[in-house]
């Protein structure tokens, strides 16, 4: 592909031209529209202020390995959601991503050349986007969504994610979990969340605490694809069993002490070898360094069809919750969970995924508890049980630092019953949060402590 | 709730920094209340204030293994339940089903694991194959031979092996109480 020149869309017949669908949506009611809702410049302006964050862009770089048409285009989840959510009238979106452009990627990519290489995917992208669509503005942030904290997220309007691994899904949906405020409605955040394998995807719309979560979803995912450990080590049987000995096994063996950079290419060479050896030895063909590559850093293959398919999923999702222009997934009660599968036909299927009661994450949030910080934690034990709301007698609690007290396994009882005699305020500080479960409830209970003497 | 959007207040709220239980000590939290460790196993914290990495020491009291004490090392990640917990045998032992580095064959460890399982489901696991050595699924071969040909011969092997003994040049760790 090569660089055009953009005309200027900001103003004259073509700008208009652009937005000429979204004003009509905007501008009268369809058969679905609430009957409250009114049309006109306040919806406009509503989309137009909403402060979408898009994180993130992983996907426009997934280094697809495994078969030819794959290899053509991978299309990116996170760039399509950029892309749609500038062409549906948001203008205020941010986007975390936290990778920078890598050269074996340009062939497969169609926001950057070459001499973007080694530069932040967030802010090419972003400075991509802001060219083609003009009056957006895009702000780009190069680091992990860990690196943020509440006050950051507080700011925006909604969170629309592509994130490319359930550790950091599962961390963002706990960080908007914990971030609501029962007194302050502005506190929740909608979270939009799509997610691809292959022809298969999945878009949800997560209100936090009012609809099931990413944490209540988690058997929802698909099982992961592992050979069996005997299988590796005696019967190998395809390439990726040869990749799979020399990453878990071999590795192990013989570099022991040295941690596994899936980065480093003297690391990924070193198992390429180890595999290949073990392949020959099993007459096994087919090892070569970017399956080793995409094996060891567990690639999921995506497809830019169904990329496409779930990212509109999601910014149509978007623009309707900030407009209201239509009913949109995830209102309490209603479906909030769409499954797209495209291996065979084209197939969704939308539902209410229910939210557990029991979910370590939304299942209870943390009520403010004062206690006094010079009381022992024996008299904080024994002041759970008597509590109306849930008499918890037999109590195990933990902050995020430290094990408090544990009834049982029989070792962590007697290693943190000295605790019981301390003071509060020798073991935890004021503000802290506090997870306590009790046997005679499945769900675990979580308090803020509040420090007043 | 449709019409907070337009709004818009700025929202601060301040003194909010404090780190939270994670969702994976959460998890394992519940998973340690609900161990059942009976008479022949216990676990052991290395630090207490970490209960996403410990120890647990099986004594099996039937089969061909009784007498021995083996100790497993869990390592649990931030992805748990979703990831497995590593579980690794920090001895040398000779087992059809654990490697000389500890590594163990055991299904809901690896391709078999799902969230819903919990650990208690790894241990009774882990505690099943000291019962049941399983010649089917071999991680040490050789092993898994002597169990299949010789079912005498490796009673009399797991004997010497559990004493400190060697076998075939291979030296193991003396795990006898
Ligand atoms: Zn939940």
């Amino acid at each position: 592909m090569t660089e055009e020149v953009m005309p200027d869309r900001t103003t004259g017949p073509e700008s208009q031209q652009r937005w000429k669908y979204l004003d009509t949506i905007l501008s009268r009611p369809g058969p679905f529209t609430d009957p409250d809702w009114e049309p006109g410049p306040p919806v406009r302006s509503a989309l137009q202020s909403a402060k979408i964050l898009c994180s993130c862009l992983y996907m426009i770089f997934i280094a697809c390995i495994h078969t030819l048409i794959l290899d053509r285009g991978a299309g990116g989840l996170g760039c399509e959601i950029l892309k749609n959510l500038a062409l549906s009238g948001f203008k205020d979106i941010h986007v975390i991503d936290m990778d920078t452009i890598d050269v074996s990627n340009l062939n497969r990519q169609f926001l950057f050349r070459q001499a973007d290489v080694g530069k932040p995917k967030a802010e090419v992208a972003a400075k991509f986007v802001e060219k083609r669509v003009k009056g957006v503005k895009i702000t780009p942030f190069c680091g992990k969504i860990q690196d943020k904290d509440e006050d950051y997220y507080l700011q925006f309007t909604m969170v629309v994610c592509g994130l490319d691994s359930v550790e950091a899904r599962r961390w963002m949906n706990a960080t908007l979990v914990g971030m609501v405020d029962e007194n302050n409605p502005e506190s929740m955040k909608p979270l939009i969340d799509g997610g691809t394998e292959g022809f298969k995807g999945q878009a949800k719309v997560i209100f936090p605490t009012m609809t099931s979560c990413i944490e209540c979803q988690l058997d929802m995912n698909a099982p992961r694809a592992a050979v069996p450990l005997c299988t590796l080590a005696t019967i190998p049987r395809q390439p990726q069993h040869c990749i799979e000995w020399a990453h878990i096994i071999a590795w192990e063996e013989e570099r022991k002490g040295d941690s596994l950079d899936t980065d480093d290419p003297e690391h990924i060479t070193w198992l390429y070898q180890k595999a290949l050896k073990r392949a020959q030895e099993f007459n096994i063909p087919g090892v070569t360094y970017s399956m080793t590559q995409g094996v060891v850093k567990n690639i999921i293959p995506a497809i830019a069809s169904t990329n496409a398919i779930v990212a509109a999923s999601c910014c149509n999702e978007a623009f309707k919750i900030a407009t209201n222009a239509n009913p949109f997934l995830g209102f309490p009660g209603t479906n909030n969970y769409m499954m797209y599968t495209g291996d065979a036909g084209v197939y969704t299927y939308t539902f209410e995924h229910m939210k557990k009661d029991d979910c370590p994450v939304c299942g209870n949030l943390a009520k403010p508890l004062v206690v006094d910080p010079d009381s022992i934690l024996q008299d904080f034990i024994d002041s759970l049980a008597e509590r109306p709301e849930a008499q918890l007698k037999k109590p195990t609690i933990r902050s995020e630092e430290k094990s408090i007290y544990y009834q049982s396994p029989p070792a962590l009882e007697q290693q943190t019953r000295p605790n019981l005699t301390k003071k509060l305020s020798e073991l935890l500080t004021d503000g802290e949060e506090v997870a306590i479960s009790d046997p005679a409830f499945a769900i675990t209970f979580k308090f803020k402590l509040i420090f007043k003497s | 709730m449709l019409k907070i959007w337009s709004m818009q207040a700025e929202t601060a709220q301040a003194g909010q920094k404090k780190k939270k239980v994670t969702a994976a000590q959460l998890r394992v939290q519940k998973d340690l209340s609900e161990l059942s460790l009976g008479s022949t196993m216990r676990t052991e914290f290395p630090n207490p204030d970490d209960i996403l990495n410990f120890n647990l020491i099986i004594d099996p009291d039937e089969g061909m293994y009784k007498g021995g004490s083996f100790l497993f090392h869990f390592a649990i990640n931030q992805n748990f339940p979703h990831d497995p917990p590593k579980v690794k045998c920090t001895q040398t032992i000779y087992h059809p089903n654990i490697d000389l580095e500890g590594n163990v064959c055991l299904n809901i460890l690896r391709e078999d694991w799902k969230p819903v399982l919990n650990l208690n489901a790894v241990i009774v696991g882990l505690q099943f194959l000291f019962l049941e050595p399983n010649a089917s699924d071999p991680l040490n071969k050789e092993a898994a031979e002597d169990l299949k040909s010789n079912r005498e011969g490796f009673k009399r092997n797991v004997r010497t092996s559990m004493g400190g003994g060697s076998i075939r040049g291979q030296t193991f760790a003396r795990v006898l109480k």
